[in-house]
């Protein structure tokens, strides 16, 4: 049986198992089935120890630090290499013999793909309803050092890919744990196998929860939204949903039909402008109000009235929704920008540090001030949560826009869910071998979970997915840890040519 | 004198006619002729990360395919008919790169055929020829 014929049986035996289910309440017995399991989790990835009354996980800490002291070591680098950046992913620096090869805006722009989904739409609205208007702050400080974050994984991601005799690129912390840190010797060998085998599982599992089933969550949530709501006729057939899905991201996965992922990657960038304009919209529209919701960010970030957990609360939304959106210091983006065609490894770091700065300062900050500016963060007028509460802002200005929210948003969760699906492939096959029969193995336990997560309450959901990508970067950044060094190393010596003048800018601006 | 000739071709029929006139007036001129076959391709595009990691791989086996089946048999044919002839096959804008091509060559003139693969395209973008005639800094001679 050729692939593509495998992948479709594969798929119908799926729907068919399924429809044997089909009665009233599937979503609700799937929810019940995997509550528990998704909170043991949740739990433990993110045991905490109380501040000012505040629980904070550990893990957060362990993100925002190492932003913090990469940001220190590196000098800044966010700041420094902002422009040479822009100038990298311009094609300034672009040499005409690697035509036909994977430039830095192709990496950045695919990378960016899969890292704007739901969580710059459905979690800035969690953290705003949950933190107050305060959060925006610490979320938009988060993502500038994130950006430091980003710049160190996505320069090894590269230095220390695998580049197959078939030509095919492979890169990530996988990589970079297990060769990276057996330069520095026998132990740090040792210790590199067993962070990139950690990786590698919670990668796994990040591939079912965020990059999965929370996409196939917020968006069927908001499709729910635009037709009708709980009382709605697909309010309660989530797994309906998910099977439609699943059949769609399966046809790109195992049936190698690559037609439709090419359609989306062109589709997507549009809808991420379209969504950015009619933000920005509502924002100058009411741009007398924002004096007034900049302030109300700043004193919410600093006296954090009447949200619980006072100012540590508010700090803690804010941080945990810029590092679920913009996944920086969890390493999947160095699995992302790894195949660029370039043999200077960090400037794909700085190529990246664009990737926390237009999901985070842009795109998260703009549905903030949207949420903000409209009102619809105060809970007193029940808004929905998540999805809905971004829908209800845009909507309170722009009646039609929850129609458009609707098909940007799927879209986004599908290029999420594709380039997640590639990100849990490699790490499973790293952990069980790359044959036939672990790729299928891993496809079909991907599309199951699409269907689960259309069927869960967002609670549970939003619970596990963070745990699980967020446990990522415990290995992560212990690793980039250890290999500070080296980056700076590479760092070093380029920023000595550039501002010797040594390389050559083929592109006159 | 010596001098040189490009001529760009795709696969449609119109690269026929093209090389063909272009065989002619390197015989005339006794020049150096290059047949040249750009791979459409823009660095600002979007794809997916399986897309990108396959990408290199895709990109030898594009370039080793376009020299068999296109850029080979035209240049054999020329060589056997004592023509001084190189191939050249690059991935790119077709036609800033044939201009670059033709620039660093010493191309003196840049042939070729009026209509590419797609008319459609042709009306509402505007063809190769019409690009290069345009912008070129080397005379450019289309052939129907």
């Amino acid at each position: 049986m050729s692939k593509p014929r495998v992948g479709i049986t594969t798929l119908i035996c799926l729907i068919a198992s399924f429809s044997a289910f089909a009665d009233m309440g599937i979503d609700e017995r799937i929810n019940l089935a995997t509550k528990p399991f998704a909170d043991a989790v949740a739990g433990a990835v993110f045991s905490s120890f109380a501040v000012a009354g505040v629980q904070i996980p550990f893990v957060l800490v362990w993100l925002i630090a190492a932003a913090i002291i990469f940001t220190f070591y590196f000098k800044f680098i966010n700041l420094r290499a902002f422009k040479h950046g822009f100038e990298l992913v311009r094609g300034d620096y672009y040499d005409p013999e690697s035509a036909g090869e994977v430039t830095h805006f192709q990496a950045l722009a695919t990378a960016l793909s899969g890292t704007v989904g739901l969580g710059n739409i459905a979690g800035v609205a969690v953290a705003v309803s949950l933190g107050g208007p305060g959060a925006t702050f610490w979320m938009i400080l988060a993502g500038f050092l994130g950006m430091s974050s980003k710049f160190t994984e996505c320069t090894l991601g590269v230095k220390y890919r695998d580049e197959l005799p078939d030509g095919t690129v492979s890169g990530g912390p996988m990589y970079y744990l297990t060769k990276g840190l057996a330069e520095k010797g026998a132990g740090f060998a040792k210790l590199g196998k067993l962070l990139a085998v950690m990786f590698a599982i919670f990668c796994v599992g990040g591939s079912f929860g965020g990059g999965n089933m929370f996409q196939a969550n917020q968006s069927f949530a908001q499709v729910v939204n635009v037709t009708g709501g709980d009382t709605g006729w697909l309010a309660d057939k989530g797994w309906l949903f998910g099977l439609i899905v699943a059949t769609l991201v399966g046809l790109v996965i195992m049936g190698g039909i690559k037609g439709i992922a090419r359609v989306t990657s062109k589709i997507v960038p549009f809808m991420a402008v379209t969504y950015v304009t009619a933000g920005l919209a509502i924002i100058f529209m009411n741009y007398s109000m924002i004096p007034e919701a900049i302030g109300a960010i700043i004193d919410g970030a600093f006296t954090a009235e009447g949200i619980s957990g006072g100012v540590i609360g508010v700090l803690f939304q804010g941080f945990k929704r810029a590092a679920f959106s913009n996944e920086a210091g969890i390493g999947s983006a160095a699995i992302a920008h790894s195949a660029v065609q370039t043999n200077r490894p960090v400037t794909e770091g700085f190529v990246a540090l664009y990737e926390p700065f237009v999901d985070t300062i842009v795109v998260c900050t703009i549905t903030a001030l949207v949420i903000i500016i409209t009102g619809t963060w105060d809970p007193s007028i029940d808004p929905g949560a998540g999805v809905q509460l971004t829908s209800t802002a845009f909507e309170s200005a722009f009646s039609w826009f929850p129609w458009v929210l609707t098909v940007a948003v799927v879209l986004f969760a599908f290029s999420t869910m594709i380039s997640w699906s590639y990100y849990g492939l490699k790490a499973w096959t790293f952990l069980f071998g790359e044959n036939r029969f672990t790729d299928i193995t891993y496809k079909l336990l991907f599309l199951f979970f699409v269907v689960v997560g259309s069927s869960m309450q967002l609670g549970s959901v939003i619970d596990f997915s963070d745990a699980m990508i967020f446990a990522m970067a415990f290995p992560n950044l212990l690793g980039c840890y250890f290999l500070l060094p080296v980056v700076k190393k590479e760092l070093d010596e380029y920023w000595a040519d550039y501002k010797s003048g040594k390389l050559v800018k083929t592109r006159v601006s | 004198m010596s001098s040189a000739l490009m001529v760009g071709i795709d696969c449609s029929e119109c690269s026929d006619r093209a090389i063909e006139y272009a065989k002619e007036q390197a015989k005339i001129s006794n020049a150096k002729l290059f047949v040249a076959h750009v791979i459409e391709w823009s660095p600002f595009t979007f794809s997916t990360v399986q897309e990108n990691s396959e990408r290199h791989k895709r990109r030898e086996e594009e370039l080793e395919r376009a020299h068999s089946k296109i850029i080979g048999p035209v240049v054999d044919r020329l060589k056997a008919e004592g023509i001084d002839v190189e191939g050249l096959v690059r991935h790119g804008h077709v036609a800033d790169t044939l201009h670059r091509l033709a620039m660093e060559n010493g191309v003196t003139n840049i042939i070729l055929g009026r209509q590419g693969t797609s008319k459609l395209k042709s009306h509402v973008f505007g063809s190769v020829g019409s690009h290069l005639v345009q912008a070129s800094e080397c005379p450019v001679t289309v052939v129907p």
